[in-house]
């Protein structure tokens, strides 16, 4: 095949269309995303719905998240020792791996884990729902999509995600508690003590607000790549990976701004 | 050559008052990615009316029917269903319209999470307001009317694809509405099914006279609707006699090129003398 064919097949798109198709992107998203919340005020409320997605959600993520900020807080605790111990400050452990968890490690690991299971899941069954005209049938019976399948789907990714980072950090804790007691032969009292002793207000409100924000970033991206679903099956899968990716920067990126914007909130 | 068009604005479109009429499509024009789809259409349905629209794939009969329900928005020009403009209306306001419009689409697009019995009852069961055993009854009505009441707990994909087209059409009419629109009802289908799927459409048609635009690339479906009527006493379609005319008028509507190039009836078509239309007829 000759270099002349292959630069034929390429599609060129001009910087100004791709930066306007950006632009209405960024666009489409935050309609969604600002409808999605206002539409708790407005009836019908699907309960059932969103008691539904909990259920697949919360506990169909439980695990996934316990093992992953588990065993994250075991190696905080593994290499936070052989640093500390050159100080001779191996005692400190239990604060460090707390400190870590609940502020920070807890909160976007469980995003992350999240956001790799459900906003693929939610790209997939909505993009599934485009492709087959399932949504457009859903319009044409008077239901408004929008009501029915993400406004249940962020609230209840919103409140599992909050819950689910509280066992994690819990199981975080125990991870460094479990290094630190069979590996490093420290007292399990002790590490427990200063693990609670060390947590402030600050710490704990900044890894409680953050599991929010991430539940509405996870399902928002995942419902609206699906929505967005073009093409047929290879869209649908085009759509899932693309949700998945975006999610988790989204995730990391807004994490920075919303450390620092709790941080001067709380002047800590 | 271009394709003959007819006037702009027909006498049935550019004067009437539009809630006479059950569909009303004013100079409507549509483009995907610079592709003219619609290009100035104009057409009227109706009330009581069935209209079969023909042309080839990509023509934009899909389209038409997605406008008429709001589902998409014209580039320019005016829609109307039942009186409202539906091309000036938001979402909003267009899910109380849509509550008076059926439509089955294409592939059915029956909800495959949900039983037959859910997906038929889906619109009453968002109304909220129909009591457990009046909505029981009305589901179980309407699959009688389609011959499918043994699949009340079946899921779509259980089902085969003339099943599913049939639960489609229960699931259009259950609620009685005023307009219904038929994406390819026999499309991907077998004569077999097809028969058995346009048997119910006339019978649809029939008793109940609602107002219908039908989409199709099968010529021989919407000839055998303009040549057959429903007998209610045998429960069976049966031949009209020569020169015999339907109880519900039907006429038929030809795009090519994204403009409209015939709407009349069964016997203008017959006799039409344009090159194309009787090739395409042929």
């Amino acid at each position: 095949m000759a270099a002349g064919d292959f630069l034929s097949d390429i599609e060129l798109i001009s910087p100004s269309e791709f930066v306007k198709k950006k632009i209405q992107s960024v666009q489409a998203y935050s309609l969604l995303a600002f409808h999605s919340l206002l539409n708790l005020f407005r009836s019908p409320l699907y309960i059932a719905d969103m008691t539904q997605q909990a259920d697949m959600i919360g506990f169909g993520s439980l695990p996934i998240v316990l093992a992953a900020v588990f065993f994250t807080g075991a190696a905080v605790a593994l290499n936070s020792a052989t640093t500390l111990s050159r100080f001779g400050a191996t005692s400190v452990i239990g604060q460090l791996v707390s400190i870590s968890i609940v502020r920070e490690l807890g909160p976007v690991l469980a995003g992350l884990v999240v956001a790799g299971r459900n906003s693929s899941g939610m790209a997939s069954e909505l993009g599934s729902m485009i492709v087959t005209e399932q949504i457009d049938a859903m319009r044409a019976l008077g239901t408004d999509p929008l009501k029915k399948l993400v406004t249940p789907r962020v609230l209840a990714t919103i409140i599992m995600m909050f819950f689910l980072t509280i066992l994690g950090d819990l199981l975080g804790l125990t991870g460094g508690s479990v290094v630190a007691s069979l590996l490093l032969h420290m007292d399990a009292h002790a590490y427990w003590s200063s693990a609670w002793q060390t947590l402030e207000f600050s710490d704990v409100f900044m890894g409680l607000v953050k599991p929010l924000v991430f539940g509405f970033i996870i399902a928002t991206i995942g419902c609206y790549y699906g929505l967005s679903t073009k093409g047929g099956t290879q869209g649908v899968g085009r759509a899932t990976t693309e949700a998945v990716v975006a999610a988790m920067i989204l995730i990391i990126v807004v994490d920075v701004f919303v450390t620092r914007f709790l941080m001067v909130l709380l002047g800590s | 050559m271009s394709a003959p068009t007819l006037p702009l604005e027909t006498p049935a479109t550019a004067t009437r008052d539009p809630a006479l009429d059950a569909i009303v499509f004013r100079d409507v024009h549509m483009a995907f990615e610079n592709n003219m789809v619609l290009d100035g259409i104009s057409f009227c349905l109706q009330r009581g009316e069935t209209k079969a629209l023909f042309g080839v794939a990509g023509s934009g009969k899909s389209t038409i029917l997605k406008l008429a329900l709001g589902l998409l928005k014209p580039d320019s020009g005016a829609i109307y269903a039942l009186g409202q403009e539906v091309s000036a209306m938001r979402e909003e306001e267009l899910f109380a319209l849509r509550r008076k419009l059926g439509i089955v689409f294409q592939e059915s697009a029956l909800f495959d999470s949900l039983t037959v019995h859910d997906n038929v009852a889906y619109r009453l069961m968002e109304e909220r307001n129909v009591p457990a055993d009046e909505l029981e009854h009305k589901v179980r009505e309407v699959l009688r009317f389609v011959e499918l009441e043994h699949t009340l707990d079946m899921l779509p994909a259980e089902l085969s694809g003339g099943m599913r087209r049939r639960v489609a059409i229960a699931r259009a009419i259950i609620d009685e509405p005023e307009v219904l629109l038929y994406d390819s009802p026999t499309g991907g289908l077998d004569p077999v099914t097809s028969n058995t799927i346009i048997e119910l459409i006339v019978k649809q048609r029939d008793v109940f006279k609602t107002s219908s635009l039908l989409v199709t690339h099968r010529l021989q479906d919407a000839f055998t609707m303009a040549t057959h009527r429903f007998d209610r006493h045998t429960n069976q379609m049966q031949a009209l006699p020569p020169g015999g005319k339907t109880e519900v008028p039907m006429s038929f509507l030809l795009l090519r090129d994204g403009k409209i190039i015939f709407d009349g009836d069964l016997h203008a078509l017959a006799h039409s003398t344009d090159e194309y239309i009787r090739e395409y007829i042929s």
